[in-house]
């Protein structure tokens, strides 16, 4: 079957999900045709094992994000089948935008494919899973961390298309991060604080374990609004969705609408000091402690590693 | 300036989701609302109102209890209301409903569109993009504040470096995440007048939009994989022992 990826790519090359996405193509028995945006990480998708071909795609409307222009200028390229994204906001919305301008389908979020087309996303927030069969061309946007990605060492043939299209969004200002933490969004492993923190004085010591392993920083919404900190960092319903390898919990209850947002993570560490907590109930290792001991004795034995 | 806010009547995010017979049972639903990020595109549509003296237009597609969304959006300030009745969301795809939606939209002429950057149901953030494209209009997702200068917006949307403010001209789509303003509550008066306040209703016919012929079904919806209970420690002194499982045993560090 004929399937075409939109790379995921910033301005630092391709994202990991690109590979994934190859594998995605490869349990349908297709060697995928991967068009990369602006032509940026054509090299890197061009080496990921299983790839038919890589087209860069280029025109003035790839400086900068306008999904419109975007979406219009790689359905140019696209010569019919099944489009992947990734399921990342950018990719969704060329997702859907492809899919409008194709009349097709489009199904985001995607964990699972199988032959036919049946693929299996989570609704709900997680709260309930979804089996949707295709029976055309459609568009699927691919979670991110859910397919084990395609090896490198492949040599697909790279070629270059001119496409653009009138760009409508433009960009004004570029606001830097406030700090230089990881993006939940990205990191192999989140560490969390709730409510049980007790202040914002406290906050320093889960940055502290979060810099000793390389992890980023994440909040139930409790803390996000009443200590002031950035909506972007907050994980659950109203927030990001997060899918790290290892996630960890430090005095957050498990509300519903906590869960929604990391109960798909690989492994979950939970510290809570009431042994009735929800959030035990997701938790791989549950530890039933007050952080204020917690906290140092895990920087100890991170250290001692 | 028309803006059409697009709301979606969804269980309420504290509500249980049980499955029945593969789907699931919305009968058993305890309480709808309006879908969370829907509530922020309210918002700012009528601080739109209120700043720069914009018409709110609700529109709602879905079976006949949405219009209860309809009417709680007129109790917190919208002007006119529109009911796209289908009694089943789940027998119609994404671009089936975007379809309806754009058809609406353009029927009350309104160039510009807010709603939410996805739904708390399906959430996929399909519908503002694919409306857009539909209704030949440029789109944002993810905004978090908005301004209105002339014939344009300005929109806070997160990057990959932070955040960018960015310029949008009408017409165009605006799919909001939580902004930082506190949501407007209804008072007696305005609850009372959302009650008379008259709905347009409409289907797929009277917009003359085809939806015929899906080729994505759903098969079944079912509960979340079940998880084995995890290993429960007690007292910070067993830290270091779940450390040396997460190297040996869980291979995560
Ligand atoms: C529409 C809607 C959307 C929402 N979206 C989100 C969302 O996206 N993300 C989100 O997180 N929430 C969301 N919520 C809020 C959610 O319902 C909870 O209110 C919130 O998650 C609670 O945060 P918390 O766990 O930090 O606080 P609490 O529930 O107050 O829990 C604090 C926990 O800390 C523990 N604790 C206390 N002291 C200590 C100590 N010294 N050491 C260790 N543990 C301690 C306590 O036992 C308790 O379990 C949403 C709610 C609604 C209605
Ligand atoms: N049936 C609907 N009626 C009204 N608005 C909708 C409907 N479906 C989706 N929307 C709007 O589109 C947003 C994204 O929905 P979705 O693409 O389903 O995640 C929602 O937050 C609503 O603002």
């Amino acid at each position: 079957m004929e399937i075409t990826i939109i790379a995921e790519t910033n301005e630092n090359g391709i994202h990991p999900v690109t590979a994934q996405m190859v594998a995605a193509s490869s349990s349908l028995g297709s060697k995928p045709t991967i068009l990369c945006p602006g032509g940026i990480g054509s090299d890197s998708a061009a080496s990921i094992d299983g790839v038919g071909a890589v087209i860069g795609v280029e025109g003035d409307c790839f400086s900068s994000f306008d999904g419109g222009a975007w979406a219009s200028a790689l359905n140019s390229a696209i010569s019919g089948g099944t489009v992947f994204t990734a399921s990342t906001p950018n990719g969704r919305e060329m997702a859907a935008r492809i899919a409008a301008a194709r009349g097709v389908p489009v199904v985001q979020d995607v964990t699972g494919v199988s032959s036919g087309i049946t693929v299996s996303r989570p609704i709900y927030s997680g709260k309930a899973m979804e089996e949707v069969s295709v029976s055309g061309d459609c568009v699927l946007s691919i979670r991110p961390n859910a397919f084990s990605p395609s090896g490198s060492g492949g040599s697909a043939s790279i070629s270059t298309v001119n496409h653009s299209s009138d760009v409508s969004v433009t960009v004004m200002e570029a606001i830097a991060k406030a700090s230089e933490r990881l993006d939940v969004s990205d990191a192999d492993i989140v560490i969390s604080g709730g409510r049980g923190m007790g202040n914002i004085d406290n906050w320093a010591e889960l940055e502290a374990v979060a810099d000793q392993i390389g992890a980023a920083v994440g909040a139930s919404r409790a803390v996000v609004d009443e200590w002031g900190l950035s909506h972007s960092i907050q994980v659950g319903q109203t927030g990001k969705v997060v899918t790290p390898t290892l996630y960890i919990a430090v005095g957050i209850s498990g509300a519903i609408q906590h869960l929604a947002g990391m109960r798909s993570s690989k492994f979950i560490v939970a510290i809570n000091k009431d042994a009735d907590a929800p959030i035990f109930g997701v938790a791989d290792y549950g530890i039933v402690a007050n952080w204020e001991d917690a906290l140092p004795a895990l920087k100890d034995a991170l250290s001692s590693l | 300036m028309d803006i059409a806010v697009l709301i979606k009547y969804v269980p309420d995010t504290t509500a249980k989701i049980s499955i029945s017979g593969g789907r699931v049972d919305e009968s058993s639903v305890s309480k709808w609302s309006i879908s969370p990020f829907d509530e922020y595109a309210l918002e700012a549509a009528l601080g739109m109102k209120d700043s720069a003296g914009a018409t709110v237009i609700a529109v709602t597609c879905g079976p006949s209890r949405s219009e209860k969304g309809l009417r709680d959006a007129a109790a917190v300030g919208a002007d006119s209301l529109v009911h796209i009745v289908v009694d089943d969301l789940m027998t119609l795809d994404s671009t089936k409903i975007q379809g309806l939606l754009a058809g609406a939209v353009k029927h009350t002429g309104a160039d510009v569109v807010f709603c939410g950057k996805q739904a708390a149901d399906t959430n996929s953030g399909s519908t503002g993009p694919g409306v857009a494209e539909l209704i030949g209009a440029a789109c944002v997702t993810n905004a978090s504040e908005i301004s209105h200068d002339g014939s344009s917006f300005g929109v806070l949307r997160p990057a990959s470096n932070g955040s960018e403010r960015v310029s949008v001209q009408t017409p165009c789509v605006i799919a909001f995440d939580k902004t930082s303003t506190e949501l407007r509550r209804p008072n007696v008066k305005g609850i009372m007048m959302a009650k008379k306040k008259p709905i347009e209703s409409m289907d797929s016919g009277s917009l003359g939009v085809d939806v015929s012929g899906s080729t994505a079904q759903i098969n079944s919806q079912s509960p979340p994989a079940e998880k084995a209970p995890g290993q429960m420690f007690d007292g910070a002194e067993s830290v270091r022992e779940v450390v040396q499982k997460l190297r040996n045993e869980a291979k995560v560090l």
